[in-house]
């Protein structure tokens, strides 16, 4: 990987293409074949993980009344349910659409690479995933089911079976799984990583890279940081649980609280390293349908690393009650707020590139839009519960099921999607229908809301998560009709999937051809054909511009590609 | 929005409560703004014929200036946040002042346990354990040394704005005073098994008179002497050091 020429290194790395079955589309090594596995494996993950919300969310409307398709819920059942939801979205859904597919499908075209730095550490590491996601799946299926521990998993609750009535083997699974998937993450981190400082086509300087390149790259490095204590935690919970050792045990002179620091050491930068990718794909579509030039190219990429870096520094935060040290919430609230400052960077710099731009309004903007709406919402809505005085009222309450919905979905589902509009005519060589994606945006946008904005109220009434029946508490009754309403927008969120699986599928056979670059976008995946040659490039381009030069003065069309042409005038630094 | 907040009966209530109503004016100012923002520009420009973008990048510091300055705005507001939020953290979760009743609460799958030290103060003499209810003065500071039998809860009353978190192995102090007599639900705020969510418990505020009664039907002998006690402690007044 040292070569100081890339295009030599391209050449050393060459593989010739399958022609096989097995190894064209199940073990292949092709990052855009690897790219697509995870996009298929997130959305099925995606949909378990939502189905699942409807059958509690079904419950927390209609308390006892038999859900359709499932029956009656049990309090077991329910704590089952909400455990596995989290887990899957966070785990399984989240990373896997984020950095699995858009990482492996998008980066490497974008740097002009061919393939991958390590292609059959990309394949290990789908496989890899793809055996987490079947073992966490298997735990729902084993005696006394999956998990009830809730994702966060705290202990001691979840290290004894004796105190989640006897779920033993599906503790023991949710711990394998979820550490075969962070080994996957690893795995794909370090390859997005070398491809994107290795790799790079001639002329892509490091100042040239798309911004969803320098996202994927933070979101890796945070990971790669992270995951290290998390891991260690996962692993003596597991001896724990199997050998009957006392790490996380009271009774055997541990504290409680030392999982919590783990989990959340971890847990907090894998916040961003899901969202930054999230804003990455919005930060790629904004400039496209608004032909203008991203406002504040290099302070997004600045203000992402800030961010991450400050990531390190708030884990407590999510532990101000927890009996720690209370002298430690104030230093923990103080970093907390700060992180503020760099999303309001970002998001102003957002909100700046719209400025006397010419929008257009496809689906994949739509969404993108719709994303930066919300994770607005989201951002400001995190301020009460970072500040220490009022987290006291506010945790553990919908307040805080609101927030972090309005953070992650907008980042993962709603930008997700952008993404999969935006790039499926390079992934699949076709148009996804336009009408059917602007239904399917206008019912899980509104939908969307629908579910989160009455959460917000429950959360402000008191209403604390986690609760199977709410009829348990006189304070819950006023609470309850919100909850319907809540119930009401999830049902509208699934209609709408119904036109997205549609146009998804039916694209792929009888969408429009969609041409190299049906958007007219610089980066470089549109400079090639759609869907790229196996090795992406018939030559590798020569980047002569930065990313985002669109409606540059003097310019006939108002788009230059970094590969050259369409601009005609002179090229740019 | 915050109409939506249960009555609230505690004396550092209050803070809590105006506290929640400056982050949410000042949170609330920078959503509309940003959002209104955003709408207009979506809808300000939108492509026209013939129009043409014009050509930003924002990196030169004259136009970033229009990014950095709300940042500014940003920053000054969060620091009042922060100070702000300091002093009523303060309040509630460091100091400690001088309780008139203090008790020993034990949480565990799935109920509460009140120990009650009896009229010589002292744990292991003359307790009286109460489960499920927690029965106390109006009026008075009331200490819970908060422990845990089993795994994680959380002791939480929404109308006293006063949640934390009982740990096996940990003797966690916090203390409230309550204002107004009353019956009040003791919520479980952390997941703990699978009946969490019927982790009931009473909070029974009586008037201090109402209290003495109490007390003088469980500790029949020495009511007189719980009774100065109990007198001693309001007069000495919260707010100090303990």
């Amino acid at each position: 990987m040292a070569e100081t020429k890339p295009e030599a290194a391209h050449h050393g790395e060459a593989h010739a293409a399958p022609t096989n079955f097995w190894w064209k589309y199940i073990f292949s090594v092709d990052h855009k074949v690897i790219g697509k596995q995870y996009l298929f494996l997130g959305l099925f993950m995606g949909f378990i993980g939502v189905g699942l919300s409807f059958i509690f969310r079904w419950q927390l409307a209609w308390p006892g009344t038999a859900v359709p398709g499932w029956g009656k819920v049990t309090a077991p059942q329910y704590y089952e349910l909400v455990t596995m939801h989290g887990t899957i979205m966070v785990f399984f859904v989240a990373m896997p659409i984020l950095l699995g597919a858009f990482g492996n499908f998008v980066v490497p075209l974008m740097v002009g690479a061919r393939d991958m730095a390590f292609p059959r550490l990309n394949m290990s590491s789908f496989w890899t995933v793809f055996v987490a996601s079947v073992i966490l799946l298997i735990s729902f299926f084993v005696p006394n089911g999956a998990s009830r521990a809730g994702w966060t998993n705290y202990v001691p609750l979840s290290d004894a079976p004796r105190y989640t009535a006897g779920v033993y083997w599906g503790g023991n699974l949710w711990l394998i799984a979820v550490a075969t998937d962070f080994a996957s993450v690893l795995m794909g981190g370090i390859n997005i990583l070398t491809t994107a400082i290795a790799m790079r086509a001639p002329g892509m300087t490091i100042w040239r890279m798309p911004l969803l390149v320098w996202q994927e790259m933070v979101a890796s490095v945070l990971f790669m940081l992270s995951v290290g204590p998390l891991i260690v935690g996962v692993v003596m919970l597991l001896l724990d649980r199997m050998v009957g050792t006392g790490f996380f045990l009271p009774e055997k002179g541990a504290d409680p609280l030392l999982w919590q620091h783990l989990f959340w050491f971890f847990g907090h930068p894998e916040v961003y390293v899901v969202a930054v990718p999230g804003l990455g794909i919005i930060q790629e579509i904004l400039p496209v349908f608004g032909r203008k030039p991203i406002f504040g190219y290099r302070t997004l990429v600045w203000s992402a690393i800030a961010a991450g870096i400050l990531s390190f520094m708030v884990w407590a935060h999510h532990m101000f009650l927890s009996g720690m040290d209370p002298k430690l919430a104030a230093p923990f609230s103080v970093t907390t707020i700060a992180i503020s400052i760099p999303f309001a960077v970002m998001l102003f710099a957002m909100i700046a590139t719209l400025w006397r731009a010419q929008i257009t309004f496809a689906t994949p903007m739509l969404f993108a839009l719709g994303a930066l709406a919300n994770f607005i919402l989201g951002g400001v809505t995190g301020i009460p519960l970072g500040s220490d005085g009022t987290d006291i009222y506010l945790h553990d309450t919908y307040f805080v099921i609101a927030h972090f919905h309005n953070t992650l979905v907008p980042t993962v589902v709603i930008a997700g999607f952008a993404g999969i509009y935006y790039w499926f005519p390079k992934m699949f060589g076709r148009m996804m229908n336009d009408a059917l994606g602007k239904v399917h945006f206008v019912f899980t946008w509104i939908g969307f809301n629908m579910v989160f904005i009455p959460l917000f109220l429950i959360g402000i009434g008191g209403g604390q998560r986690r609760i199977f029946m709410s009829s348990v508490y006189t304070y819950y009754k006023p609470l309850q009709p919100l909850h319907v309403i809540a119930t009401i927008g999830l049902l509208i969120i699934l209609t709408g999937q119904i036109p997205f699986l549609i146009n998804f599928f039916g694209s792929m056979i009888w969408g429009k051809l969609a041409g190299d670059n049906p958007w007219h976008a610089n980066t470089l995946e549109w400079a090639t054909s759609s869907p790229p040659p196996h090795e992406n490039f018939e030559v590798i381009p020569t980047v002569v511009r930065g990313p985002y030069d669109y409606s540059v003065p003097g310019m006939e069309q108002d788009w230059a590609p970094q590969a050259g042409e369409p601009g005609v005038a002179a090229a740019r630094a | 929005m915050l109409g939506w907040l249960p009555a609230d009966v505690s004396t550092f209530g209050p803070n809590i409560d105006s506290m929640l109503k400056l982050i949410f004016y000042v949170v609330g100012m920078a959503f509309v703004l940003t959002e209104g923002t955003l709408l207009a520009f979506i809808i300000l420009y939108r492509r026209r014929k013939g129009g043409r973008a014009s050509f930003v990048r924002g990196e030169s510091f004259r136009e970033l200036a229009w990014v950095l300055i709300p940042v500014l705005i940003v920053i000054f507001l969060d620091v009042m946040i922060d100070v702000k939020a300091k002093a009523i953290w303060e309040l509630v979760k460091e100091q400690n002042p001088p309780a008139g009743v203090t008790v020993k609460l034990e949480a565990l799958q799935f109920g509460w346990e009140f120990t009650y030290p009896g009229p010589d103060g002292q744990f292991g003499t003359h307790d009286l354990v109460q489960t499920t209810t927690l029965t106390v003065p109006a009026g008075q500071v009331i200490r819970l040394i908060m422990g845990s039998k089993d795994v994680i809860h959380s002791f939480y009353v929404p109308q006293l704005r006063l949640r934390q978190d009982a740990v096996p192995g940990r003797e966690i102090p916090v203390w409230f005073e309550a204002t107004q007599p009353g019956k009040y639900e003791i919520a479980c705020s952390q997941l703990c098994g699978i009946s969490h969510f019927a982790m009931k418990g009473i909070l029974r505020v009586l008037t201090p008179e109402d209290y003495q009664q109490w007390v003088s039907q469980h500790w029949p002998k020495s009511a007189s002497a719980t009774s100065k006690r109990a007198l001693s402690a309001r007069t000495s007044g919260p707010g100090k050091e303990g």
